[in-house]
């Protein structure tokens, strides 16, 4: 950082696993720097800081990259960032050191001298954090997500989230960011890793090529005894941290040859000072998580939680920064307040997102206000959650059952709150769940036992339940689309028979839309049993009609304890059901769904809010057939992903309200007891990030792929949805030539997309198929080649900049496969836009049109409430507080 | 061995108290080890991949830490200090100011690069004993020739590791600097180790005269020449220094070097009038261990330096500066180990991160008029510089040679070469 008096600190050097070649938000990195001595860091800091000084960074932060040849020390200087980066997030959670907050402090002028350091609060900012713990980040990844790409890490990132985690060694450190990461491991090594049953060829290959498990080949190649110094010379790992991981394999050959009523009380502590979870004890010594929690907890052997203070210790530090370690001294000191545990998502992933983030946040505003200590536990440097100064606790840990657990006992809250942080602290509930009905610890406070908050684990798990739902549902006459679970292939044939192609299939032990197909003939549905899934009475297959042209619907509801449901916002998606609605765009309010489906949806919403004893929030998604039928698709008792574009749409605060809810209040004191249907539309598109992945195609699934989303508002749909197009970065051209492919399914619809356009100005061009169809309706179209049959073909159009914009729907097939998939990522390569939609074709044929005709205003979000009601809100939550 | 509080049996590093007048009791409970016991339930499995806690820390407010032992073996005590930079381990080990002390890394991990022959900051390594959190089971560093651990055995420094040191650092922050009694003998009792670290005091003590050279000689560099930095700015002009040895780091004599100086180094009870025979352009008076008060002898010899040559004082040779000057020196709570200290050089208004590493400081109130502030410690308003221009005098009470340590002030040599130029063109 520097600052405009030219005074420069260092805040943080972290070192990067993986060696040279892989991006650094892809590489596993540690913080502080391992392997320099002072006389290299030094150096590295002199160049550093000449580097800022020489680009001219007047103030604020920048990020500068070396790589150090460990043969002989030569510097390279890879890159600099002149801003605020994403490293430099991770340096300020590993440091406690906020980079941006000062940065925009040094914006308006102050230097690092004249502002206080935000943890210490006496000494200055003018100083270079010391820290007497390691932070290990690790990437998270979903190539799985991307079929065609291969999972192989380059310079370009791919990455889509990270954990990290503190530990007073790099072992336990590293250890707890795999537990973190939720990739099925609780920790690194005492698993069963699918690379130990590699040829010893393929598993060199993966140690020589960097990919998202090289850490778990490294662990295998160990196992089956590869030497240090070979598994170096394959993937130019630092062999510090080899041998590091090498003593953690020796760890787990001491456990293996040991049950757990061997272990001693030192055994125990020197094993869980190296990071070693309960679980991996438990798998080590063929016991249980739980047999090992008892044993462990008979003895003794229980973590303390450390301070991140940005000193060392030198100074005193108010701010309870906390992490858990195995040592002697504990600091956490946690205080008889009425308090309120909040679980935070965990690493960012597709499906899981900021979105999961921000409701954690205001969860934790709206009970700080309402004059409880808030707690929070997460393990993402990416998020404000995991800002220090955004609860009044923070505890930067796993969340795993074990860590959970620990800070419950330690801290004693009145609630522990599950539904706001996603999937990660929802699948945490029925546990947490069991060990307080077990134990049965009381809070800290003194009001009565620890108990969860909201939604009971056990109404989650109705939900969740396909045949508790089933009862549910059939008991409020509730319609849902016919399906069945198949625990067969024979099941599976019948069910389709029964009805009716297309069905949806996906498997029902993963959630988020996670290998699910749309499925048109028993030749696909079988090609699915044998390639997507496995099938057999353990994990059975969720076979469901797929209601082809359905209009698709979201619903965020408001339950309060006392029975009171408000419906929070109706999104209409724009893509027709069967496009993931992570991936769809939708506005609020709907615009094409008629009152009496409308009715139709709240009356169901509310009763299943009641039936299942909803406090809190509730997403459901509906389903209108084109002859008004309305299905319900999914309901889900907890925050979801829709929660902050709702509660922008309609301008109350759904995440804090649903809070409150929680602690007690109900809806009428909260003054929000209407649904609010805004004059105003907001539409809300997804951002993909197919271009990061080589290979993959972009077409729109039933399986989530975007990292983000944006929002566009506005009085008029259209102008809406095309300030949400801009955003999310396909700014559709106002004219020029429209390539249109479309499958057998999507054609009836190619007149009406080909008139849309025309009538816009566009002109047309099409491949053989699509050419034909148009011409028998006598709408202009210039033909042009499939790229198999000759040159120039579409391809070329592209490359020569003759294509503005392409609406391509896929017909799945072999050739499609191959050719389409070339062409679509070709218009991705070209950066033009992509429509693989009817619906986006035809919504984008209506924003182009009313771009030609009005200009884009900005109005603050705002301005778009009235200023009374502004007020009034404010004092909604004023008068919470205050009681 | 003997437990005061008769725990139970394990073998980690804790920490427990004796029942002794003025104690603290701490509320974890805490163990001590029987030696009969380790090791011996792992017969015929696989041996334990780690070391058995075979040492103890005692500190003077009772508490004592069992920890592993590294380096050298035996009963040595000492006065226990923090330090709270990141890099340069080696460097520390190899200062002759942490003569009589302990040193506590606050970094977790050392030994990870091992030790090498460009880091060396004297000749030997004159410190009492290392107190770490991980002792490194490996090292990387293409410049690495020994291991932490060999090399302290053949220094016979002794080294633990496995202790938390955050614990001892927190106390160490709230009690000041506690005098520590580590051993490896079991034989020993903790109270009479306890005992000992009550009967010893830095305080008063004069450390300098171990850590001195022996007769004057003239520096050579031996570092390679990759490391040197800063080169901008410098003329042809060599300078003759002496420097007086309290303890000198080779670092301050590179830098002096590097920016044009002749130096002869000289033993900390040389005479002022031999080294005035000697004709120097400049005097530097270096850092060293303990109490300033401890050695009068260099006060005076100070005191017959100042006004007739350009001086500069680095560390003790500042408070010795401070006190030829009739000023007063105080011992800190725990005083500033670290390469992280904001300094504020009041004459240009920019903050130097600085390296810095002593107990003692001088009292800027008590200084005569004409003395000036030019250095501030930003974290408490300490005085971490003076200036003296009509006695050609200038000294900081930190490192500007770094090593280890930002080399943020390294241009403060620079004035010291400007203010011997002045001098000669004057006269």
């Amino acid at each position: 950082m520097r600052d405009l008096a030219d005074n420069v600190v260092i805040i943080c050097s972290i070192e990067n696993i993986d060696p040279m070649g892989v991006h650094t938000g892809d590489s596993i990195t540690v913080a502080p720097a391992q392997t320099l001595t002072d006389k290299e860091y030094q150096r590295l800091r002199d160049y550093s800081i000449a580097i800022i000084r020489e680009i001219g960074v007047e103030c604020g932060g920048s990020n500068v990259q070396f790589a150090v040849n460990p043969e002989d020390g030569e510097v390279m200087i890879i890159e600099m960032n002149p801003r605020v980066s994403r490293s430099s997030a991770l340096a300020s959670k590993a440091t406690g050191f906020p980079i941006a907050k000062m940065a925009a402090k040094l914006s308006v002028g102050y230097s690092l001298d004249q502002i206080p350091n935000d943890i210490t609060k006496k000494t200055p900012a003018s100083f270079e954090p010391s820290i007497d713990y390691v932070v290990t980040k690790i990437p998270r990844f979903a190539f799985e997500k991307f079929p065609g790409s291969e999972p192989i890490l380059t310079t370009q990132m791919k990455s889509v989230g990270e954990s990290m985690a503190v530990g007073r060694t790099f072992q336990e450190s590293f250890q707890k960011a795999v537990r973190s990461l939720e990739c099925g491991y609780s920790g690194w090594g005492c698993a069963k890793v699918k690379e130990l049953d590699w040829e010893w060829e393929q598993l060199k290959y993966s140690l020589r090529v960097p990919s998202p498990d090289r850490m778990h080949s490294i662990y295998a190649a160990m196992k089956r005894g590869m030497k240090v110094d070979d598994i170096h010379e394959l993937s130019y790992v630092d062999k510090w941290f080899l041998t590091q991981l090498k003593e953690l394999v020796d760890v787990e050959q001491y456990l293996l040859a040991r049950n757990l009523s061997q272990l001693t009380k030192d055994d125990f502590w020197e094993v869980k000072r190296r990071g070693f979870s309960d679980k991996q004890i438990a798998f080590a010594t063929k016991s249980t998580e739980k047999e090992v929690r008892s044993k462990r907890l008979s003895l003794g052997v229980k973590p303390v939680y450390k301070r991140v203070d940005t000193c060392a210790a030198e100074f005193e530090a108010d701010t309870p920064y906390m992490y858990s370690s195995y040592e002697f001294e504990c600091e956490s000191a946690p205080t008889n307040r009425k308090k309120v545990l909040i679980l935070g998502g965990g690493p960012n992933r597709i499906g899981q997102g900021i979105e999961f983030d921000y409701c954690c946040c205001h969860t934790s505003f709206a009970l700080q206000d309402a004059g409880y200590e808030t707690i929070m536990m997460n393990s993402n440097p990416e998020t404000v959650s995991t800002d220090y100064d955004t609860s009044d606790r923070l505890y930067f840990e796993p969340l795993t059952v074990e860590d959970v657990l620990n800070i419950i006992d330690l801290e004693g809250p009145d609630g522990i709150i599950v539904q706001f942080g996603g999937q990660t602290p929802l699948k945490l509930s029925l546990p947490i769940q069991q060990y307080l009905d077990e134990r049965k610890p009381n809070c800290r406070s003194g009001y009565g036992l620890v108990r969860i908050w909201g939604t009971s684990p056990d109404s989650i798990d109705a939900a969740e339940d396909r045949e508790r739902f089933n009862a549910i549902l059939t008991e409020l006459q509730i319609e849902q689309p016919k399906g069945g679970i198949a625990k067969s292939e024979k099941d599976a044939l019948a069910i389709a028979a029964d009805i009716g192609y297309p069905v949806v299939v996906r498997p029902s032990y993963v959630l988020g839309g996670r290998a699910m197909e749309i499925v048109y003939s028993d030749e696909k549905l079988v090609t699915y049993l044998e390639t997507a899934v496995e099938v057999d009475p353990e994990r059975p297959v969720l076979i469901d009609k797929y209601l082809s042209d359905a209009i698709e619907i979201d619903i965020d509801a408001l339950a309060d304890s006392h029975g009171n449901v408000v419906i929070g916002g109706i999104m209409e998606h724009i893509e027709q059901a069967g496009v993931h609605s992570g991936d769809s765009a939708c506005m609020l309010p709907t615009k094409t769904v008629s009152l009496s489906c409308l009715e139709t949806i709240r009356s169901w919403t509310t009763k299943l809010a009641k039936k299942l004893n909803v406090c809190g929030l509730m997403n459901c998604q509906y389903a209108i057939t084109a002859s008004g039928d309305v299905f319900l698709l999914e309901a889900n008792p907890r925050a979801s992903r829709t929660v902050p574009f709702v509660s922008k749409a309609i301008g109350h605060p759904l995440a804090k309200y649903a809070a409150l809810v929680m602690s007690g209040k109900s809806l009428h004191d909260l003054q929000f007891t209407k649904e609010v249907i805004p004059a105003h539309v907001s539409v809300k598109e997804a951002v993909l990030p197919f271009e990061k992945f080589q290979g993959a195609d972009v077409l729109l699934g039933p399986e989530m792929r975007s990292t983000g989303e944006v929002m566009g508002i506005h009085s008029e749909s259209s102008i809406a949805f095309a300030k949400a197009q801009i955003a999310a970065g396909q700014k559709p051209p106002l004219s020029g030539t429209l390539f249109l492919s479309l499958n057998d399914l999507t054609k009836p619809h190619l007149a009406s997309i080909a008139r849309a356009f025309l009538g816009v100005g566009f002109t047309l061009a099409a491949t053989s198929g699509t050419a034909h169809v148009l011409e028998l309706e006598g709408l202009p179209v210039e033909r042009v080649l499939k790229m198999h049959e000759g040159r120039p073909h579409a391809g070329d159009m592209i490359a020569n900049g003759q294509i503005q914009m392409m609406v391509v729907t896929s017909s799945g097939d072999q050739l499609d496969q191959i050719d389409g998939r070339k062409l679509r990522r070709m218009a991705l390569a070209y950066k033009i836009p992509i429509i693989t939609t009817v619906a986006g074709a035809l919504a984008t044929a209506e924003a182009i049109k009313s771009l030609k005709c009005s200009k884009i205003e900005m109005t603050a979000l705002q301005d778009y409430f009235s200023s009374e009601k502004a007020t009034k809100s404010t004092k909604t939550l004023q008068s919470v507080s205050s009681t | 061995m003997k437990c005061a509080l008769g725990m139970a049996v394990t073998q980690f590093p804790s920490c427990f108290t004796l029942n002794s007048p003025k104690v603290r009791l701490f509320t974890v409970n805490c163990q001590s080890v029987s030696p009969a016991a380790s090791g011996s339930s792992s017969t015929g499995l696989v041996e334990k991949p780690w070391k058995v806690s075979d040492a103890r820390l005692v500190l003077e407010d009772g508490s004592v830490w069992r920890a592993k032992s590294f380096g050298a073996s035996g009963t040595q005590v000492g006065e226990v200090v923090f330090n709270t930079s990141l890099t340069g381990y080696q460097e520390i080990l190899t200062d002759p100011s942490y003569a009589g002390q302990f040193v506590l890394m606050t970094n977790p991990h050392i030994g990870n690069t091992g030790v090498n022959f460009d880091d060396e900051e004297s000749k030997q390594c004159f410190l009492a004993g290392l107190v770490i959190r991980s002792l490194s089971i490996s090292t990387s560093n293409w410049r690495c020739t020994e291991t932490l651990g060999e090399y302290l055995a053949s220094r016979n420094i002794m080294g633990i590791y496995d202790v938390d040191t955050r614990a001892i650092t927190r106390r160490l922050r709230e009690d000041g600097s506690l005098i520590g009694v580590l051993s490896t003998e079991e034989s020993k009792t903790d109270e009479e180790l306890l005992k000992v670290s009550r009967t010893w005091d830095i305080v008063g003590v004069d450390l300098i005269s171990g850590v001195t050279c022996k007769a004057p000689y003239e520096w050579v560099d031996r570092t390679g020449s990759e490391w040197e930095f800063n080169l901008n700015g410098r003329n042809e002009d060599t300078f003759q220094v002496v420097a007086y040895d309290f303890g000198i780091k080779h670092n301050i004599l590179r830098r002096l070097a590097s920016y044009g100086c002749k130096i002869t180094v000289v033993p900390s009870t040389w005479p002022a009038s031999e080294t005035l025979k000697m004709k120097p352009d400049g005097v530097l008076f270096s850092n060293g261990p303990g109490d300033p008060s401890a050695v009068p002898y260099a006060v005076e010899a100070v005191k017959e330096i100042i006004g007739k040559v350009p001086v500069f004082g680095i560390c003790m040779g500042h408070q010795l500066l401070g006190q030829a000057l009739g000023g007063k020196t105080f011992k800190m709570k725990f005083g500033h180990h670290g390469g992280n200290h904001p300094v504020r050089n009041i004459r240009n208004g920019r903050v130097e991160i600085s390296a810095q590493n002593h107990n003692y400081a001088v009292d800027p109130e008590s200084l005569p008029e004409g003395v000036e502030v030019t250095h501030v410690n930003l974290n408490d308003g300490s005085c971490a510089g003076l200036a003296f221009p009509q006695q050609k005098l200038m000294s900081l009470q930190y490192h500007p040679e770094a090593s280890p340590g930002p080399h943020d002030s390294d241009l403060v040599f620079g004035e010291f070469i400007e203010l011997m130029k002045q001098e000669r063109q004057r006269t």
